[in-house]
């Protein structure tokens, strides 16, 4: 702790030698970089601008369609009409707060995340992880405390594909965690049973089992008993990512030494307690940057709820572009422009949060 | 029935791993508050045998019994019995990502329900009979390997075990080391605890042993009091392996 603040950070040789001396040291320093600095920046004068026009300068901001034929540019007039849709679905307006109260409860569970070091954090964040979906539930689907029931299928947009992503990562790290542990289990039965599943979730794609889940499941279900079809995506999708994810943890659990087993063993823990405070904690730490692209990969894939009749980000906003009264070249492009920034911030933020973890995490206990 | 001041027995023990026949006929007992130190070539089962008693590696045939009873791969407690055996091992074995005060905390609190405040005075009690006070807020690996084992040691004695196992506990360090922490195990000895120790260090042993187990090829060849072990070993390989420890 001590340690880290003695390391500065390097002044930048710009502050020292002036501009044009800094020029020439980074960017010029011998012919071959510096014909791929002009070639950069050659690059960049032909795309950032005319980027600029069609983002900013030559867009249309209000109106209509005809407004945005004739401006030539983005059409952010389309997204703001369709704002809320794109936020809400289908969400009866009127309830919508009940929405924004529940992506502040994911926000609060998120700033947990980044609490200083106090006692028992790891049971604070656990907890807050546990009360998240019970609260999402209760103020989404309601039913409870005269809260109104707002049916799933009403569900959509931005909301959904917060929903989805949640949920599956959610659920995907304690299935995967059960299940890596399962895989090298001494008791037969658990280690087929979870090789089993492993194998048979990794080796078909999503796609299927989304299809799977909501066409094939109710033909089996018994007479009379019905599951939510968002329920039945959302199980899909968490034991999918669950069994990719088992095999990231795997991983990380076999790079612990037997000598940390004994210890744990010799002080006289239990199989859980082993693994909950000596093994876990270790195992998941360095297998961060691969539950980290299992977790990207979840937020993305939440597209693929579209295939069964959920309307994510995406699907609104197709939904949107293909609507009469909005046919037109730039509202497409201005759709998909929009939907993949929504999807792109959160994958960025997820990215930088992992980054910021690892950095901390190693701080202390350097070898 | 066991005597009352026997803590450790263990009768006929016998223990494979697949064909091999790593130990053979084990008879061995230990009273409470005795040390005893376990020599003998690389390989000779020495760790297998130590590790019987708390039973991180079970055995196949014979007894062994600790306060009078006995202890096996199938007995419900294992986890209680373990809880009162302190262990030290060759490469330190701490929680890389604890800090030495959570180090010494996590089995008094989650094994032994020692209340956190009174596990953080017994942690700081322990750190400061092992010489290390002012280490508590570091993690492991900003420490020497000296440091290292002697946080290993307040971490087992934190937990106020009943009996101390040592396996090869100065091995892994370098030379400089190696008196801190034999000085530590020393003191230790002094207070009456009883202790289990397999180790080379022959002046250690000569210290402290009430008697020396001298192993070899899966059995006790020899079980002497120190003075008559070194002054004249009983037997031909007895006297090859002193030859060599006492060489460096
Ligand atoms: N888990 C194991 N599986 C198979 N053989 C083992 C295992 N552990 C130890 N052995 C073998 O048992 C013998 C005794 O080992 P050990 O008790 O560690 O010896 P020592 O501690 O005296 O050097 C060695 O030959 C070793 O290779
Ligand atoms: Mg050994």
């Amino acid at each position: 702790m001590t340690e880290t603040s003695r390391h500065l950070p390097l002044r930048t040789p710009g502050s020292v030698l002036g501009p044009a001396a800094w020029i020439r040291r980074n960017l010029f320093p011998d012919w071959r970089q510096g014909l791929l600095t002009l070639l950069v920046l050659w690059l960049l004068i032909r795309t950032i601008p005319p980027l600029i026009d069609w983002l900013f300068i030559d867009a249309a901001w209000t109106g209509d369609r005809d407004d945005c034929v004739a401006a030539g540019g983005a059409c952010w007039a389309f997204v703001g009409a369709r704002w809320g849709q794109f936020i809400y679905g289908f969400y009866p307006p009127e309830h919508r707060w009940r929405v924004d109260l529940s992506m502040l409860a994911l926000l609060a569970s998120i700033a947990v995340l980044f609490l200083p070091r106090v006692p028992n954090k790891g049971w604070i964040i656990t907890g807050s992880f546990i009360a998240l979906p019970v609260v999402t539930v209760v103020l989404l689907h309601g039913g409870m405390l005269g809260l109104e029931v707002v049916p799933t299928d009403r569900w959509g947009g931005f909301m959904l594909t917060l929903v989805v992503a949640v949920a599956g990562m959610l659920g995907a790290l304690p299935i995967g965690i059960l299940m890596a542990l399962g895989r090298r289990s001494r008791m037969p039965a658990i280690r087929i049973f979870c090789v089993t599943f492993i194998e048979l979730f990794r080796a078909v794609p999503l796609i299927t089992i989304l299809f799977m889940a909501s066409v094939m499941l109710p033909l089996f279900m018994p007479q009379g008993f019905t599951m939510d079809k968002l329920l039945r995506a959302l199980i899909g999708v968490a034991l999918f990512n669950g069994a990719l994810m088992a095999e990231v943890i795997r991983g990380g659990l076999q790079a612990i030494p037997r000598g940390q087993f004994e210890a744990a063993t010799a002080s006289g823990m239990g199989y859980w307690k082993m693994m909950t405070f000596i093994i876990l904690p270790q195992a998941l730490r360095t297998v961060i940057p691969g539950l980290v692209n299992t977790y990207v990969a979840i937020i993305k894939d939440t597209t693929l709820v579209l295939i069964i009749g959920l309307f994510d980000l995406l699907g609104i906003v197709q939904a949107g572009i293909s609507s009469s009264n909005w046919l037109a070249p730039s509202v497409t492009t201005t759709g998909y422009v929009f939907a993949g920034f929504g999807f792109w911030v959160l994958c960025f933020g997820l990215s930088r949060y992992s980054m910021h973890l690892e950095r901390k995490l190693n701080t202390g206990q350097k070898k | 029935m066991a005597d009352a001041a026997e803590i450790i027995r263990i009768d006929g023990l016998n223990k494979w791993f697949d064909q091999f026949h790593v130990l053979q006929d084990i008879n061995l007992t230990v009273a409470s508050g005795e040390k005893i130190v376990i020599c003998g070539p690389s390989g000779s089962g020495k760790s297998t045998l130590i590790r019987c008693i708390n039973q991180l590696e079970t055995h196949q045939m014979g007894r062994i019994e600790i306060n009078g009873q006995e202890i096996n791969a199938e007995m419900k407690n294992i986890e209680t019995l373990r809880a009162r055996v302190g262990m030290v091992f060759q490469n330190f074995n701490l929680y890389p990502h604890l800090t030495v005060l959570e180090n010494l905390t996590l089995a008094q609190i989650w094994v032994h329900h020692v209340p956190r405040k009174e596990a953080d005075e017994r942690a700081h009690h322990y750190l400061a009979r092992v010489h290390i006070p002012d280490q508590a807020a570091k993690y492991p690996g900003q420490l020497s390997g000296g440091q290292q084992q002697r946080v290993a040691i307040a971490r087992a004695l934190c937990t106020r075990p009943e009996i101390m196992l040592f396996d090869e506990p100065t091995s892994a360090l370098d030379p400089e080391m190696i008196k801190e922490v034999l000085d530590v195990m020393i003191e230790l000895a002094g207070e009456g605890m009883t202790m289990v120790c397999v180790t080379h260090e022959m002046g250690f042993a000569r210290k402290v042993a009430n008697r020396i187990v001298f192993m070899d090829g899966g059995r006790i060849v020899e079980e002497s009091d120190p003075e008559a072990f070194f002054q004249n070993p009983q037997t031909e390989r007895g006297r090859t392996f002193l030859s060599q420890v006492l060489a460096h």
